[in-house]
């Protein structure tokens, strides 16, 4: 395992690197991105995913990002904060607050106490760093590289393994990703510059950092995977290794049984015309569902892996574990 | 229970709002479609629709214009409009540029907004700046009154409460209040700017460098001139939202997640004082409690009619594993209608095909449109 610093060399741009690697591969990241449209179920890849590092023994901690509690709800449990709690071995998570991760950035900035307690009670700062643009981004995007380190800049930090990120729904989160570079080109001087360089550099390494994008298989979520890849790929420089089809129905039912159920559904009644008619709509939803798949296949250059729908009604951590045993 | 038509019914301004991936911009079409056939004239406004959707309304690209869709294409599909439907698919960037040059008191200050780096990310990317071009282009489309009404598709925020947040943040952000004054290199500002102040603002320059400062400093200087125009905008826009003649319609699907995330909404608008008009739960799997007792027997009496003992089986369990969903549908809906203390909650099932044409929007609105009665019919031949 390697860890990261402000002076190792420029690693090689994301776009010549190969962007297949068979799952052990992934969760040999250093770092990996979940990402996609909202709705689309990335909390729950992203906690698969964390169960699955974590089982194999990797220290793994799953982050979101603008104060989400959504994976501490998975496991029931309290809201944790801008801290690192263990959700079961090898597994913690943190909710990345923007706020909390500037002052930690200051904090790791400035040595003098007496100026950092000034700093934060002043209102010009704070208002400067709310209304700098991007800039909440730009420090959440150091926190989850911090957590990443090897040799944590925060006193008495745990070492993780991989560090697993639930990023903000598309739209938001292209220009989320785009921030460190984004920074690095308009501060031209400046520590900020520097440490904005870093962030680009971690987020496009594709030794050490990996991204999947988690898609539904609807019309509109295909069209929206597709888009985010080619913008992932051209616009940040990260290449995509997965796209995760969520929620695939199973084919239960062939053609000709189907035939079968719309005739009994034709002349039946009570809980049989009822049941045979959930089969056809099941039959139905299975395959548009394959149609949009195959569409998905065609319009993204990443291996595309299925999910299965679960009939479960909540989405509960056992739900994440089931799915963590089909991760592809 | 009031039905969406009665809700609607002498509104100006139907604004659909919720979580992200719920379903709202093909509600948000549909119902215009539906009041647009009772013989309104509807303007849908959207960003970024699904494509087979706008393709189908035979909008084909991204422009400020509102668009007439085509009446033959409801004569197609046996829609009858008596009114007229026009759709525009909003570019923020564009709205916000375009405001900026009505706002601007001169050609230069204009450029030198427009050119400036601050004011080009936030315009493009910023969070927050598709929320208050949304509402911009809504306040103007209600000023000019040529529609009878106009249905606003909200941006996909991550959480509702950016959509109500964002243009106070917006307008705050460009009035720099704080800002502006120590800003000024000369005058007053020079007295109250104390130690604090520059220690402050020297960390900060180590930190972000300081030609981000620069530029921060150009941006309010340009903006100088057109904050008190955008503060007098930003009063009417917010006064419209809460005028007797808006309405807010939550839109949600049936799971946990976006069933608190609508409770949640549904306060934040009661706190804001903005009026609600109703809640759209789409994707729904319907139950039949009705037919619980006859459940019993169903593999064998499903096996007798079927002679396939392995299909009977497998119809059987997929039976159960609807009515599971169904049932956790209702349990939800049941929350949602008792936090909002509601019963008009619009149930729209989860139909077996994507909705991305006029004929699913017509499908749709069978449900949205429907009376009391109507549901209830609806909703036991579904099951």
């Amino acid at each position: 395992l390697r860890g990261y610093s402000d002076t190792d060399p420029l690693f090689l741009p994301g776009r010549e690197i190969a962007r297949n690697c068979p799952i052990p591969d992934l969760l040999d990241k250093r770092l990996v991105i979940v990402t996609g449209k909202g709705g689309v179920g990335k909390t729950t890849v992203a906690v698969a995913l964390g169960l699955r590092a974590a089982s194999e023994g990797k220290r793994t901690i799953v982050c979101e990002v603008a104060s989400q509690e959504n994976a501490s709800r998975m496991f029931e449990h309290t809201a944790v904060g801008f801290h690192e709690v263990e959700m079961e071995e090898n597994l913690w998570s943190i909710s990345i607050d923007p706020d909390e991760s500037m002052r930690e950035y200051v904090l790791l900035q400035l040595k003098v106490r007496a100026m950092r307690d000034m700093l934060f009670r002043s209102r010009i700062f704070n208002y400067l760093a709310a209304a700098t643009p991007g800039l909440k981004e730009l420090v959440t995007i150091g926190k989850i590289w911090e957590l990443a380190q090897l040799d944590r800049k925060v006193k008495k930090g745990r070492k993780y393994d991989l560090v697993i990120v639930d990023a903000p729904a598309t739209g938001h989160g292209v220009g989320f990703l785009q921030t460190p570079r984004t920074f690095a080109s308009i501060a031209r001087v400046g520590p900020i510059h520097s440490q904005a360089q870093t962030l680009d550099r971690f987020i496009t390494d594709h030794e050490h950092t990996g991204t999947a994008i988690v898609a539904l298989p609807e019309e509109m979520p295909v069209n929206e995977s597709a888009a985010l890849e080619r913008d992932l790929r051209d616009e940040v420089g990260v290449a995509v290794d997965r796209v995760y089809l969520n929620g695939l129905y199973p084919e239960r039912f062939s053609k000709a049984e189907a035939e079968k159920l719309a005739a009994l559904a034709e002349t039946e009644n009570g809980a049989t015309r009822a049941a045979a008619r959930a089969a056809l709509s099941e039959h139905g939803r299975a395959r548009s569902q394959r149609a949009q798949l195959s569409r998905l296949r065609r319009r993204v250059e990443a291996p595309v892996k299925t999910l299965p729908f679960l009939f479960e009604p909540d989405l509960g951590v056992e739900a994440a574990r089931q799915l963590s045993r089909r991760l592809g | 229970m009031a039905t969406l038509g009665e809700v609607l019914d002498g509104k100006e301004i139907c604004i659909c709002a919720g979580s992200g991936g719920v379903g709202k911009t093909t509600t948000s079409a549909a119902i215009a479609t539906g009041m647009a056939a009772e013989g309104l004239k509807v303007c849908v406004l959207t960003i970024d629709p699904a494509k087979r959707l706008a393709d189908s309304l035979g909008l084909k690209e991204l422009g400020n214009q509102a668009k007439r869709v085509d009446p033959k294409l409801f004569e197609k599909q046996g829609v009858e409009m008596k009114g007229e439907l026009w759709a525009m698919m909003l570019d923020p960037k564009q709205t916000f540029d375009e405001l900026i040059a009505r706002q601007a008191p001169d050609e230069e200050s204009r450029e030198r907004v427009l050119n400036n780096r601050i004011y080009q990310q936030i315009s493009g990317a910023l969070a927050g700046s598709q929320e208050y071009m949304a509402m911009e282009k809504l306040f103007e489309l209600h000023t000019e009154g040529d529609f009878d009404l106009l249905v606003l598709d909200t941006p996909p925020t991550r959480n509702a409460l950016d959509f109500l947040d964002a243009p106070k943040r917006l307008t705050q952000f460009i009035e720099g209040k704080s800002l502006r004054v120590f800003m000024k290199p000369t005058g007053l500002a020079a007295k109250v700017t104390g130690r604090g102040v520059s220690v402050a603002l020297s960390v900060f320059k180590r930190i972000v460098g300081f030609d981000l400062l620069a530029d921060l400093a150009e941006f309010f200087n340009a903006f100088s001139g057109m904050v008190d125009g955008f503060q007098a905008r930003a009063k009417r826009v917010n006064k419209l939202l809460a005028d007797p003649s808006t309405c807010f319609l939550v839109v949600c699907g049936p799971q946990g997640e976006p069933v608190d995330e609508a409770v949640y909404f549904h306060r934040k608008l009661v706190e804001a004082k903005l009026p609600f008009g109703g809640v759209i739960v789409n994707k729904v799997h319907y139950p039949a409690e009705q037919l619980r007792a006859e459940v019993e027997g169903l593999p064998e009496s499903l096996t007798e009619k079927l002679g396939d003992e392995g299909l009977a089986h497998r119809v059987a369990a997929n039976f159960a594993d609807y009515q599971a969903l169904a049932e956790r549908d209702a349990r939800n809906i049941k929350h949602l209608a008792s936090e909002l203390r509601t019963k008009g909650v619009i149930r729209v099932p989860y139909l077996d095909e994507d909705v991305h044409d006029i004929a699913g929007l017509a499908q749709i609105n069978r449900y949205l449109f429907a009376t009391g009665e109507e549901r209830v019919a609806m909703a036991a031949g579904l099951a």
